[in-house]
């Protein structure tokens, strides 16, 4: 998609009308983009004066769970500024740094992680690999990618005799503001959650849970914190029937 | 709050212009909210009254369904209860903050029903969107509607139906460009300058 078309995607993103990749990658694009934000302000104005057309009395009953719902929730903390100096910042520009800061914290989990398996002893070649370079390397391993277009690509590598999978990923756009990307492993019409993906553009994940004997990988946009079930259709799906 | 004109009981002096009316409702719709953000249960069941019947008649229209549109439009109250704090008024009007957020949470209850339908029994949508008049005995006749509805009237018919399958069917561009059978450009086009189009006749700006 080239620059020019990204600016015309204000129009069906400030109606909601873009599937999980697009509304992903647009945010990234409205974090830096002045003018794209001004317009989807806009025009989630324009589209709202919309629901004046469709106005309907909703029962009295409803009016009651609301506000008996509210007096149990305290509104959130509000966003308070670092410094004076990023006070009069546009929220959305702060908020765009969020998935970095994430990525940052992750990163750093996973550098503490690689230290403890440093091989300050000798060892044989498995235990000072990671769990991922063990499938990674693994003589049975098989590999499937999927190209996800302008939103990256991934790749999903599962030894059987390992029973674990790996998704690595390249270019991954981050998941829409309120969601993660959760990933599952399929067998028929089965979905067995195998976790969240941390919000990094370039990865590599150990998938939680068996994966000898399914038959592909899937990713769903999922609301924070992931689904039981996905609630949504995936936005890629990695066939290891037909892997190399 | 001594930027916010006071709202006089009563029948206003004189013969005020709609615009006036307009904007004192919209502070006093943003001022609620700012009062609910300090914990004022009475301001945010007053700021429900004012808006109720959009937010409910929103999720309707969407979700079809109206236990759905009461769970979404619960939903979608209790959302901005929460983060009332982070309204800015400065980037737009409290009503078209909870507008977006009551269609985000009915946009995303279609889908996902639709995604566990789908995985269920192999399911085809009903392509067409049924007729727009269905909800119409109910609807509030009030002068904002009858200017928006002259402001649709103005839209080419193609433009027009982008716009209405996007926002009240709940379809994404590639859905409506699919649905009416053009490229994903010129769907991405009608949508925009359909909006662009309605944004300035009833004089949006940021």
């Amino acid at each position: 998609m080239s620059e020019m078309d990204v600016h015309k995607l204000t129009g069906a993103y400030a109606m909601d009308a873009l599937d999980e990749l697009e509304r992903a990658r647009f945010e990234q694009h409205l974090a830096q983009c002045e003018d794209c934000r001004a317009e989807v302000a806009e025009l989630r104005e324009t589209a709202a004066l919309l629901a004046e057309t469709t106005a309907v009395t909703p029962p009295a009953s409803l009016r009651d769970s609301v506000l008996a719902g509210i007096s149990q929730v305290r509104p959130l903390a509000p966003e308070v500024p670092a410094s004076p100096t990023h006070a009069a910042r546009p929220a959305a520009r702060g908020r765009g740094w969020v998935p970095f800061l994430v990525a940052a914290a992750l990163a750093l989990i996973v550098g503490v992680g690689a230290l403890v398996t440093q091989p300050w002893a000798p060892s044989d070649d498995a235990e000072r690999l990671t769990a991922a370079e063990q499938v990674l390397q693994a003589p049975d391993a098989e590999e499937v990618s999927v190209d996800l277009g302008e939103a990256g690509r991934a790749t999903v590598v599962r030894s059987k005799a390992q029973d674990r999978a790996v998704i690595t990923t390249e270019d991954m756009v981050s998941a829409p503001s309120g969601k993660d990307y959760e990933l599952w492993f399929i067998e028929g019409d089965e979905f067995v959650s195998a976790g969240l993906m941390p919000d990094a553009a370039d990865q590599t994940v150990v998938l939680d849970g068996s994966a000898a004997a399914a038959a592909a990988v899937g990713i769903t946009v999922e609301p924070d914190g992931g689904s039981e079930q996905p609630t949504s259709d995936p936005i890629a799906v990695f066939d290891l029937t037909e892997s190399t | 709050m001594d930027h916010v004109r006071p709202v006089p009981d009563g029948a206003p002096q004189g013969a005020p212009s709609g615009g006036d009316e307009k904007r004192s409702e919209a502070a006093r719709l943003a001022d609620l909210l700012r009062q609910a953000a300090l914990g004022d249960e009475a301001a945010f069941a007053a700021f429900y009254d004012a808006t109720s019947a959009r937010a409910y008649g929103l999720a309707l229209r969407v979700v079809r369904n109206p236990a759905h549109a009461e769970e979404v439009t619960q939903e979608a109250y209790l959302d901005a209860w929460h983060s009332s704090t982070r309204y800015d008024a400065a980037r737009g009007s409290a009503a078209g903050w909870l507008m977006t957020i009551v269609h985000r949470k009915a946009v995303d209850r279609v889908r996902s029903v639709e995604a566990a339908t789908a995985r269920d029994e192999t399911w085809n949508r009903e392509a067409a969107p049924t007729d727009h008049d269905q909800t119409a005995e109910a609807v509030h006749a009030s002068l904002d509607a009858a200017r928006v509805r002259g402001a649709v009237a103005t839209l080419t018919d193609v433009q027009r139906q982008a716009v209405e399958l996007t926002y009240f069917g709940g379809y994404t561009h590639t859905e409506v460009a699919t649905l009416l059978d053009v490229p994903l450009g010129t769907a991405k086009t009608r949508i925009r300058d359909g909006l662009i189009r309605l944004r300035d006749l009833m004089g949006v700006a940021s």
